[in-house]
């Protein structure tokens, strides 16, 4: 059968370095297709290559098995190529309608908007996928999830014949997932084909037909899910052998931690608003508390207060070194804490700074001399945390944003362990990873926590605090509700402990 | 450093293609295109009177560019450095020729010089205070003082026409070091002074990190509120100097005059020197070049006879090249 898309031979560099060097890829019409790779492996270059963001060095793109060449994303659209980037590049605040149809509005003979038949045709399109809302609203009033899925109406509306998709799942709960995996076996009915980044390696196995690894910017292996496994893709994207990882554990953060020392963070009753009520706990040196609990639970919120970014509104706070609540992260970070924000691109890095000046960010008031900085002991530390750490770059005055997503997450740990903090607060520390960099990220924590650091751990992979906790606090609705211990943690019982639902909470959901 | 300042290094330069190097470098093509012209068709051109004249024009262009640069690598704008010249303009024969100052007359001059420019440095921080701490909008923040500043000029001086011959005073317009107009070194030393700190100081790196991610900056620890203060005052304080050197070399002072329009030119000066309106670049030198290709542009026009008023249309053509230029820099 002949591929609706075939990339063959893909070559790539960047200023000298090759992001691609061999690259192939086929897609069925009508198919669910995985692309799948370490950070850096290549994909997004692929990709971008594809939908016309990029120009190839070298290689052949063939579309319905003829030559193509995408001058631009609008032209690749137009050529049935559809992608939903990770950051949705919609207008939240304009209607939905608005979202779907721009671009394409359809006019009246006057050549105004035809404003009824576009919110007919709107209604239409999300009907497909089993949306109903009020199409007149704001986009922006509605859930990531659904923005998700009005970008993908909005491809399918575009006659596309093919839709990427670059981690569609990462900012969606459990039943968004859901509608979106049923978008997609719509979409595949209907014989479009999609192709699907993702780093979370279970959903695959539920919605693709083949999966094509990379690694390095090659392609090593394209597989039939059917015959697959997890371990043989980690296998593939890792190139070490299956057995030797699973002897190893999912995760690097398991093992002996350093006994817990004296007690360095204390949190008594603190609330800062409707999203944290209420929150107590401890941390001390040497051990990693998690926070264990639904997306919206307060986690993420408990760690803006720890920081100084939200101010109490009643509660007690000691910070290490027994300074009272921070009201700024200056004043946090002067106490010996550090942030690792969830969303590194708009809460992390500096895009258009280099990565020295990047990593060394949070330490200028210690590397600040009269009048100057002292640039010596600046590269000297950056050197060691970019062999330390194994950032992968060209040089140190390399813009961040040239990195992947895995070498940029590093460079910020790198942020926090130069200011040598007492206590690391990490929401989400190895989402958007890959499995290579993940582990590594994970023996960077461990490290840390073993050298007498301590750690607030923020994770939506079970995996990691089962593994790597040794306390989890759970937390529902914005309250701190029950306390369980590291020690012979199952995954099961701390899913049980989060989803144990108060009836209102559950009322809720079920009304939604 | 590849796009902090107008000196690209080699390896970044080499391998473009001539349209891309042109689009990175338009300043100085312009500047290049701008001099051949004048060389060829510009009577007397290659004189040192003509370079006296235009450097001494050029020299509040560039010293106001160079803090619109600022300003706008914190991904502001300020519409105010015009108001605030006219204001420092007007401010300071008032004081020199007061009876107070004809007394002491050494007192009288250093008041005349200190009193507008702090003045136009509370202007800045009240800008800056606005646009960091109250979170307002930066150009309705300035444009109070753009509506504002020259008013209260214009009610300190009754709208008058202030002559007055100051020699002690003149001296920042008229004096020459080396055949060079005194206001010339003055722009280079601020210059190379905010150059510096942009770029060897932790407030410099601030600054960037700001303009580049003020959200991220802000979560690693960076005074964000302080640093934009800091740069709306030192714009203003540029300007402040730069409405002093526009009176002295005039010895007069009119209010509604004094730097009228500065605002676009400096804007104009620090985009084509390759300033990003979004913030994160403060490229000092490129300023300095914007400023000097602006004033080329109007001394080209005038020493051929053409009006003033096609030298307007002149500098928006300029505008818009060097926001086309950055466009393409971008893709």
């Amino acid at each position: 059968m002949q591929p609706l898309v075939s990339l063959q031979g893909l070559r790539k560099s960047f200023a000298g370095v090759a992001a691609l060097s061999d690259a192939a890829l086929d897609i069925r019409a009508g198919e669910v297709h995985a692309l799948i790779g370490q950070n850096g492996a290549g994909k997004s270059t692929l990709i971008k290559c594809l939908t016309g963001v990029y120009r190839r060095d070298a290689g052949e793109v063939r579309l319905d098995g003829r030559a193509f060449t995408a001058t631009g994303p609008r032209h690749a659209q137009s050529a049935g190529i559809a992608t939903i980037y990770q950051e949705l590049n919609l207008v939240p605040l304009r209607s939905v309608t608005e979202n779907v149809v721009m671009g394409a509005e359809p006019r009246t003979r006057l050549g105004l908007i035809d404003w009824r038949a576009a919110h007919a045709r709107t209604r239409e399109v999300l009907s497909r996928f089993g949306i109903e809302i009020d199409v007149k609203e704001r986009l922006g009033t509605y859930p990531a999830a659904i923005q998700q899925l009005v970008a993908i109406a909005r491809a399918v509306s575009m006659e596309a014949r093919m839709v990427v998709m670059d981690e569609p799942t990462s900012s969606l709960d459990d039943r968004e997932i859901e509608t979106l995996f049923e978008v997609i076996g719509n979409l595949r009915d209907s014989g479009i084909s999609v192709l699907y980044v993702s780093h979370f390696l279970d959903e695959l196995f539920r919605i693709c037909d083949r999966v094509t690894v990379m690694r390095d910017g090659r392609t090593v292996a394209v597989r039939d899910i059917a015959g697959a496994t997890k371990l043989g893709l980690i296998a593939d994207m890792l190139g070490r052998d299956a057995g030797e990882i699973s002897a190893g554990g999912m995760t690097e953060l398991g093992g002996a931690h350093g006994s817990a020392g004296e007690e360095i963070l204390s949190l008594d009753s603190v609330g800062t608003g409707r999203a944290l009520r209420e929150v107590s706990l401890t941390v001390r040196r040497g051990e990693i508390v998690a926070l264990g609990g639904l997306l919206g639970s307060g986690r993420t919120e408990t760690a803006r207060a720890i920081f100084g970014l939200d101010a109490l509104r009643h509660g007690t706070m000691r910070l290490p070194g027994g300074a009272d609540a921070p009201r700024s992260p200056s004043d946090a970070i002067r106490a010996g804490v550090g942030l690792l924000a969830e969303d590194r691109k708009s809460e992390g890095i500096i895009p258009g700074m280099s990565v020295r000046e990047n990593l060394t960010l949070a330490l200028l008031p210690k590397l600040r001399r009269p009048g100057s900085i002292d640039t010596r002991r600046e590269r000297r530390i950056v050197d060691h945390f970019i062999t330390a750490l194994g950032i992968k770059l060209a040089h140190a005055d390399q813009p961040i944003r040239e990195l992947s997503g895995g070498n940029q997450q590093k460079v910020l740990l790198a942020r926090w362990l130069a200011t040598k903090p007492d206590l690391l607060i990490l929401d989400e520390p190895t989402r958007g990873v890959d499995v290579g960099a993940k582990r590594e990220i994970q023996t960077i924590i461990r490290d840390f926590v073993a050298e007498g650091g301590a750690v607030l751990l923020i994770s939506s992979e079970f995996e990691e605090i089962v593994e790597g906790a040794d306390r989890v606090v759970v937390m529902q609705e914005g309250r701190a509700v029950n306390e369980l211990p590291g020690d012979g943690l199952t995954e099961d019982a701390l899913i049980a402990a989060i989803a144990h639902l108060p009836e209102t909470e559950r009322a809720r959901k079920d009304a939604t | 450093m590849s796009d902090r300042g107008l000196s690209l290094p080699n390896r970044m330069t080499a391998g473009l293609s001539p349209a891309a190097w042109l689009s990175r470098n338009g300043g100085l093509a312009a500047l290049v295109v701008l001099l051949l012209f004048n060389i060829l068709v510009t009577p007397n051109f290659l004189h040192a009177q003509t370079l006296a004249v235009n450097i001494s024009q050029v020299a509040t262009i560039a010293l106001v560019a160079v803090g619109m640069t600022l300003v706008i690598a914190t991904g502001g704008i300020d519409l105010s450095v015009g108001a605030v010249m006219a204001l420092s303009g007007a401010m300071a024969p008032i004081i020199f020729t007061s009876a107070f100052a004809e007394a002491n007359p050494a007192l009288g001059l250093a008041a005349a010089f200190l009193l507008p420019l702090v003045a136009a440095l509370a202007c800045g921080v009240f800008n800056g205070a606005l646009v960091a701490i109250l979170g307002v909008q930066p150009i309705i923040a300035t444009l109070i003082f753009f509506i504002s500043g020259r008013g209260v000029a214009q009610v300190l001086t009754n709208g008058n026409l202030q002559t007055f011959n100051h020699p002690g005073f003149s001296y920042i317009g008229t004096a020459r070091i080396l055949g060079i107009p005194f206001q010339g070194w003055l722009v280079v030393m601020a210059a190379a002074l905010v150059w510096y700190v942009v770029r060897f100081t932790a407030s410099g790196r601030y600054l960037l990190a700001a303009g580049g991610n003020e959200r991220a900056a802000r979560m690693a620890g960076v005074p964000v509120t302080r640093v934009k203060i800091l740069a709306y005052a030192t714009c203003s304080l540029l300007a402040g100097i730069a409405g002093l050197i526009v009176v002295a070399i005039n010895s007069a002072s009119d209010a509604a005059r004094i730097g009228n329009l500065m605002e676009l030119d400096a804007i104009a000066a620090a985009v084509v020197g390759g300033a990003a309106l979004s913030g994160g670049r403060a490229p000092i030198w490129g300023a300095i070049l914007g400023a000097v290709v602006i004033q080329l542009v109007k001394y080209t026009l005038l020493a051929n006879g053409i009006a003033d008023e096609v030298a307007l249309i002149a500098k928006a053509a300029i505008i818009v090249l060097a926001v086309y230029a950055q466009q393409t820099r971008k893709g």
